[in-house]
């Protein structure tokens, strides 16, 4: 699948927003004052920024608010509502934890668990494409809800909890790796079961269709990403979890904590570029491409 | 609303013979024809005089190669576009309800006014049936000529969609796949018609007929007499911008 800046962005940094949200809603973290302007201040722009970097995805961002409408069936949809709801049930908590220093647990619990939700529907987009079988496995869930709530800790400089969530999202990187390397085998596609034409011989593509590209192969069929995909693993795996893990055991503070999280922050960039360029679509078996 | 209506009696759709077709992209073109003058926004084309022209189709011809054991190597064309699957992937994940299957024939169409352009449909059709218009920015897949097949004003020849209409070979033929007595069901249990890609779980209504089997020698595979194949070198289209600043930082790690 092509990577996107515009996605890759969108899912760190909005990940990263309301894995900080769960943590202040669940008054692990309970800042009054300025440190609650700053903190949910972060919390509320990287969500948003995150939400603005995705729009920048759509061709026609003008009718977004009909996103809003098919949550019945659509885990876009359903991302889209349950954000907008976090967002808005974690506000008075936000506003009576900075203006009054009275935090508001049943408003923090509740926009907490709606901030789960919102990072759980956001994987849910990837992990239900059937057509892309490395995305269509389990393994999808626990890497988003870790990277955003390892993320989330750290930026609540929440140290031995952010050490321990790193040290778990270095596991489920390795298990999606590991996972998704066999995911396409497993899904059973072939140029045989694509044209149907498997059981009189080996089938292989003699002309494609057009000389030019087109959207299909621009959008689904991305090979230059992958020539580098284990460096890209070894990056994401060390700047993004273990890294930050072994900074904050080793020294507290802010300045670790700042550490950190910017190895955190280009670990999970690298590991959301994989995750987008190694993503093989079975489009790819009619073009003799995967 | 982007819930799948339950299955409808009425299937409307195609079934195209791999046998019979020539690979001659007459109903590529009539296709792209019909839908850019009528419904819709116009299948756009980028680029069409200069170096690299690209543009919007609803149909697309590929062509294959099938090496068999005992026989001469086959090819095989293979039109593709839309199936209208009953468990149609791409139109549950919509968010804003613009992609819908019919509940009175089970068409699949996009609602283009209520398109934000995202692209999650097409990434959800394991078949690259759906195509992002460059220059209107909304979805674009087969209507199944949902304009001309009820369209009381053209003759009632030319009630039937314009790639069907327009095969010379008689390779596409169109009707109610819902209906077991209906002339396409008949052909395609006579012939044994066969879905793609049923792994996953789409159940397409468009049926595809196997090429008929045809001449067997008593040679081994051509294909290995001319073992080493040569391997064209892949034209290494080295990247720009960002991504050739990346790709070379990768390479000097």
């Amino acid at each position: 699948m092509h990577p996107a800046p515009s996605l890759i962005l969108f899912t760190v940094l909005s990940g990263l927003g309301f894995g900080l949200l769960v943590w202040l809603g669940f008054g692990l973290r309970a800042p009054t004052g300025l440190g609650a302007i700053i903190l949910f201040g972060l919390g509320y722009g990287l969500a948003g920024a995150g939400l603005i970097a995705a729009a920048f995805h759509l061709g026609h961002p003008e009718r977004a608010l009909l996103a809003f409408t098919q949550w019945r069936s659509s885990w876009l949809s359903r991302e889209a509502v349950l954000a907008l709801a976090a967002l808005a049930m974690m506000a008075p908590h936000a506003a009576s934890s900075a203006f009054w220093a009275t935090p508001l647990p049943v408003f923090g619990w509740l926009g907490a668990v709606l901030a789960l939700a919102t990072i759980l529907a956001t994987a849910m987009i990837y992990a239900q494409i059937r057509a892309v079988p490395r995305w269509h496995h389990w393994s999808t869930l626990p890497v988003f809800l870790l990277a955003a709530l390892a993320g989330g800790a750290a930026l609540a400089a929440q140290t031995t909890l952010a050490l321990w969530l790193m040290a778990a999202l270095a596991v489920a990187m390795v298990v999606h790796w590991v996972a998704g390397d066999r995911q396409f085998a497993a899904a059973g596609s072939t140029a045989g079961t694509a044209t149907g034409l498997g059981g009189l011989g080996r089938v292989r593509l003699l002309e494609p269709p057009h000389s030019g590209r087109n959207y299909l192969l621009r959008e689904m069929v991305h090979e230059v990403g992958r020539k580098h995909a284990q460096k890209l693993r070894l990056i994401a795996l060390g700047a993004g979890a273990a890294l930050p893990a072994l900074v904050l055991a080793l020294s507290g503070g802010y300045l670790a904590v700042a550490r950190a999280l910017l190895a955190h922050l280009g670990g999970m960039l690298a590991q959301r570029w994989l995750f987008f360029a190694e993503a093989e679509h079975v489009v790819g078996l009619y073009y003799g491409k995967r | 609303m982007t819930s799948l209506p339950p299955p409808s009696a009425r299937k409307l759709g195609l079934v195209i013979d791999l046998d019979t077709c020539v690979g001659c992209h007459a109903c590529v073109i009539s296709c792209k024809g019909w839908n850019t003058e009528n419904y819709g926004a116009p299948l756009s084309d980028m680029d069409a005089y200069g170096a690299s022209p690209e543009g919007t189709f609803l149909n697309r011809v590929h062509t294959f190669e099938v090496a068999r054991d005992t026989a001469p190597p086959m090819v095989v064309h293979f039109p593709k576009s839309c199936l209208h699957c009953d468990n149609a992937p791409c139109v549950t994940v919509c968010p804003t309800g613009a992609s819908y299957k019919r509940a009175e024939d089970g068409i699949v169409l996009v609602n283009e006014s209520a398109c934000i352009g995202c692209g999650l449909c097409a990434w959800a059709c394991p078949y690259g049936a759906r195509e992002m218009d460059s220059a209107a920015k909304v979805m674009k897949k087969c209507t199944l000529c949902v304009d001309r097949i009820y369209n009381d004003n053209l003759p009632e020849e030319d009630r039937t969609p314009a790639c069907v209409r327009t095969c010379p070979a008689g390779a596409r033929h169109f009707g109610d796949l819902g209906d077991p007595d209906s002339d396409v069901s008949q052909l395609v249990a006579a012939r044994g018609g066969f879905d793609l890609m049923p792994e996953q779980g789409t159940a397409p209504v468009n049926k595809y007929l196997p090429p008929r089997g045809r001449d067997t020698l008593e040679i081994p595979d051509l294909a290995s007499l001319c073992a080493p194949a040569p391997q064209a070198a892949a034209p290494s289209a080295q990247p720009t911008g960002l991504l050739g600043w990346l790709d070379r930082a990768l390479e000097r790690l």
